[in-house]
């Protein structure tokens, strides 16, 4: 038998496993549970935190993490919503750059490439340690985030540009079209691309990775640039959905993010997990998030309860090892 | 038994070991050995790479358990369980890499884990720093005990190991390679040092590969070959030669058969390579080191541990852009190699000697392995094809009897042996001109070792040229077409196949410490 993938395939199975339990648990508990309504709206309600976790799961994989994409996905989200609404006022030229809606996403994904970016400097020139460096960033963002909006919503951003948040093409929301060709993406480039290889080994073992000849750095810092890339959609797709840029948006979303990738069985030490779990991971959340607003508990028990399925996440996980 | 003890006092005989075996996985690291320190005397510990002094080392010292064996100490037998129990009973060990913690003071590091209290159960660090003040003045360290040991010269961190062992009250004290990381007048003060402890009745394990610095301390010599014990005698009674003539004589069982082939061009050469030491100013790990190999040789690389083989071969390989200098030739070309991925592509390989800490991505399979130093061969458009990258894989697993369930194994799971033939697997899989091997059979069973030799001859005949650095002398003299031994940097021989003795060549990897 083929050892490795047989625990992974194990890992995927015991996060796929919770939630089919999950699934059919809840569909007995509420009929409201299992209709398509409430499946689109599971789904639309994930897709953010999908769009963060695939950055993030780049970045754990690659052996490090990233605290900084609640804050990235304000800023990114401010700075469209600001340019989309009042353009870019250059007062020493007496010029007033108006923005396009494309525009204003180009240059809301280009804030968080940057930031990213910034992210992935700190941690291959500056040899931080991840922690530190987007501990920084969460900070810096978030300010800038303040200080572009004044700490005021950005609001009236008009229809064309809410359809990102709330459309719909073929009855499915434009957020999981958006979060659902991502997903392919980046299997794709994980699983698929000499990228996605060298990624896995640098964060299997650095050493090795580099004496095999692998530009270490470079990988490092793409990985942390298309993080702050998906943190950057992600801030798009919640100011589009409330048709609002606010300064405390996204605020702890890099918490939930790591649990999803942790959940779907991707190691914090890295070189080990997949992009599919971290699918699953986000589907376990969002699934346990509407069950339990479905059922009438109280959001603070959702937190309760999100905590121990994390733990029980990482100590199944565990045991799994051990057993082999 | 021609031990020094037979005409000592008995109650001189302050530890005694005999009997000692201990098996690792796959080798045999000691064979009924045995070992002797008398009051006030010095014993040295001698023997090759791989001769277990390391592990008789850490058997006295509690860190291992002997298979069997006894141990006494002052006649009375003893088992260690830990190295805390083998302290407290008076025996104390002096590793080459030092164990203090760099943060903390010189007193700190001295009474942890015994540090005295005050009347409220406060550290008294008055009495810590007296004490110590005391060892100090005592050992000829001129250091105020609150300096942080990381401040201090590694000649200074081992003198405050010494002032641990002696505030233990230790009556033996073992000393690894105390030399090889110190300056010579730190050495003076060593031995200044260790002629004091064995005024004071102490016993003193030293193992060393400076067979000159023994005319100084040593009173008595012990040698081990192959985990065995070989002799034992009074250091006036011995010389230089017969030391060199105990300590070689390693016999491979089984003789590997040597294809000679005929050497082609010259495919690799180096002029004058140095590498600059990485904290010692003005000191180098290599030095001006020149050499070549051509198509179709086996260039054996000799030298005991320090002697820079290692750095040698990274140096070769560009991991030392920065504090490397020299040229290297390929094929009669000029080139300028300044990072793992230029030596790639000028059609180096380099198999480390830490294979699971450099080579292998362990948590990885056998296939992601063999290809992550040639993906762009298994890659179509940009996409990775897993159909051509397990044709390659199957291709080299095959070639080179990898024995694994599947190709997705992972190599953590495979014998030392065959994480070994991945390592090479992954290099032969770019299709190198020269293949560097540092140490490629440490740690693995003698079955194994056979098939990596065969597999280097192998490759070899088809065209590679070869570099392989070994510390075991049976192995390199059985495998190399031609021998250049290393000491302290620099090249200090060159034997051609047929010409090269074990004597010779370890007589000129010995460290000359006074030269």
């Amino acid at each position: 038998m083929n050892r490795k993938s047989f625990t992974e395939q194990l890992a995927r199975f015991q996060s796929f496993l919770a939630l089919a339990l999950m699934v059919v648990a809840l569909s007995l508990a509420s009929h409201n549970f299992l209709t398509v309504d409430n499946t689109m709206n599971v789904l639309r309600q994930i897709s953010i935190n999908l769009c963060l976790s695939l950055g993030m799961t780049l970045v754990i994989l690659s052996g490090g993490i990233d605290l900084s994409v609640g804050s990235v996905l304000a800023l990114s989200g401010a700075v469209a919503a600001g340019l989309l609404k009042n353009g870019l006022a250059l007062p020493r030229f007496n010029l007033l750059v108006q923005f396009t809606m494309p525009g204003a996403i180009v240059a809301g994904i280009a804030v968080g490439i940057v930031l990213g970016w910034a992210n992935g400097v700190a941690v291959t020139r500056f040899k931080l340690p991840p922690f530190v460096a987007t501990l920084g960033m969460l900070s810096i963002a978030r300010g800038l985030t303040m200080l572009w909006t004044g700490g005021f919503p950005v609001t009236g951003l008009g229809d064309d540009f809410g359809r990102l948040g709330t459309g719909h093409a073929l009855g499915i929301p434009m957020p999981v079209w958006i979060s659902a060709v991502l997903v392919v993406v980046f299997i794709v480039v994980t699983k698929r691309t000499r990228f996605g290889r060298h990624l896995y080994a640098v964060g299997g073992n650095e050493r090795a990775a580099t004496l095999s000849g692998l530009a270490v750095p470079r990988i490092k810092l793409m990985v942390y640039t298309l993080g702050g890339g998906l943190a950057a959609v992600a801030g798009l797709l919640v100011t589009a959905r409330l048709d609002s840029a606010t300064p405390n948006a996204g605020l702890g979303y890099e918490l939930d993010s790591i649990a999803a990738v942790v959940i779907g069985g991707t190691s914090l030490s890295g070189g080990r997990g997949s992009m599919l779990g971290t699918v699953l991971g986000c589907l376990i959340i969002g699934v346990l998030n509407n069950g339990l607003f479905l059922l009438d508990v109280s959001p603070f028990w959702q937190q309760v309860v999100k905590g121990f399925v994390i733990l029980a996440a990482v100590a199944a996980d565990k045991i799994g090892s051990r057993l082999e | 038994m021609n031990l020094p003890a037979a005409n000592a006092n008995e109650t001189d005989e302050l530890l005694a070991a005999r009997g000692i075996t201990k098996t690792f996985p796959g080798v045999r690291a000691l064979d009924d050995v045995q070992i002797t320190v008398l009051a006030g005397r010095l014993n040295a510990l001698l023997g090759e790479n791989g001769a277990g002094k390391s592990t008789m080392m850490n058997i006295l010292a509690g860190v291992l358990p002997p298979d069997a064996g006894e141990i006494f100490l002052a006649g009375q037998p003893v088992r260690f369980v830990n190295p805390r129990a083998a302290q407290q009973a008076g025996i104390s060990i002096i590793f080459q890499e030092l164990n203090l913690v760099p943060h903390l003071s010189i007193a700190e590091n001295i009474f942890l884990g015994r540090e005295p209290r005050n009347a409220v159960g406060l550290l008294d660090y008055a009495r810590m720093h007296r004490d110590t003040r005391a060892l100090m003045a005592e050992l000829e360290l001129d250091a105020d005990p609150r300096t942080a040991v990381a401040r201090l010269r590694v000649g200074a961190q081992q003198v405050v190991e010494i002032a641990k062992a002696i505030s233990f009250n230790s009556r033996v004290i073992i000393m690894d390679e105390p030399t090889s990381a110190i300056t010579e007048h730190e050495i003076k003060v060593l031995f200044r040092l260790i002629k004091r402890l064995k005024e004071r009745g102490t016993g003193i394990i030293y193992i060393t590969h400076k067979l000159d610095e023994l005319a100084e301390i040593a009173d008595d010599i012990a040698v081990f070959r192959d985990g065995r014990f070989i002799a034992s005698k009074p250091f006036a009674d011995t010389t230089r030669d017969e030391m060199v003539r105990l300590m070689v004589g390693r016999e491979l069982t089984d003789l590997f058969p040597k294809t000679t082939t005929p050497a082609g061009g010259e495919m690799l050469r180096v002029e004058k390579i140095s590498l600059r030491h990485p904290e010692r100013a003005g000191d180098f790990v290599v030095r001006d080191v020149s050499l070549a190999v051509r198509r179709g040789e086996v260039l054996g690389l000799f030298g005991l541990m320090g002697a820079g083989r290692t750095e040698l071969l990274q140096t070769i390989f560009g991991l030392h852009p920065h504090t490397a200098t020299g040229e290297i030739w390929i094929e009669g070309k000029p080139i300028c190699i300044r990072s793992p991925r230029a030596a790639i592509d000028a059609g180096l390989a380099l198999a480390p000697e830490d294979r699971k800490g450099e080579g292998l991505v362990l948590v990885h399979s056998v296939a992601e392995n063999t290809t992550l130093a040639c993906l762009e061969k298994i890659s179509h458009f940009g996409l990775l094809q897993p159909a051509r990258e397990l044709e390659l894989v199957g291709r080299y697993v095959k070639r080179l009897g990898i024995r694994t369930p599947t190709l997705h194994q992972a190599v953590r799971h495979l014998s030392g042996g065959n994480q070994q033939k991945v390592v090479l697997a992954k290099w032969l899989a770019t299709e190198p001109k020269v293949l560097l091997l540092d140490e490629p059979t440490r740690g693995i069973d003698i079955n194994a070792k056979k098939e990596i030799y065969a597999l280097v001859d192998e490759l070899a005949r088809s065209g590679l040229a070869v570099i392989m650095v070994s510390s075991e002398l049976p192995e390199i003299l059985a495998i190399a077409d031609r021998i250049l031994v290393l000491a302290e940097g620099r090249v200090t021989a060159e034997f051609a196949r047929g010409a090269a003795t074990e004597e010779a060549i370890l007589r000129a990897a010995l460290p000359n410490s006074r030269n």
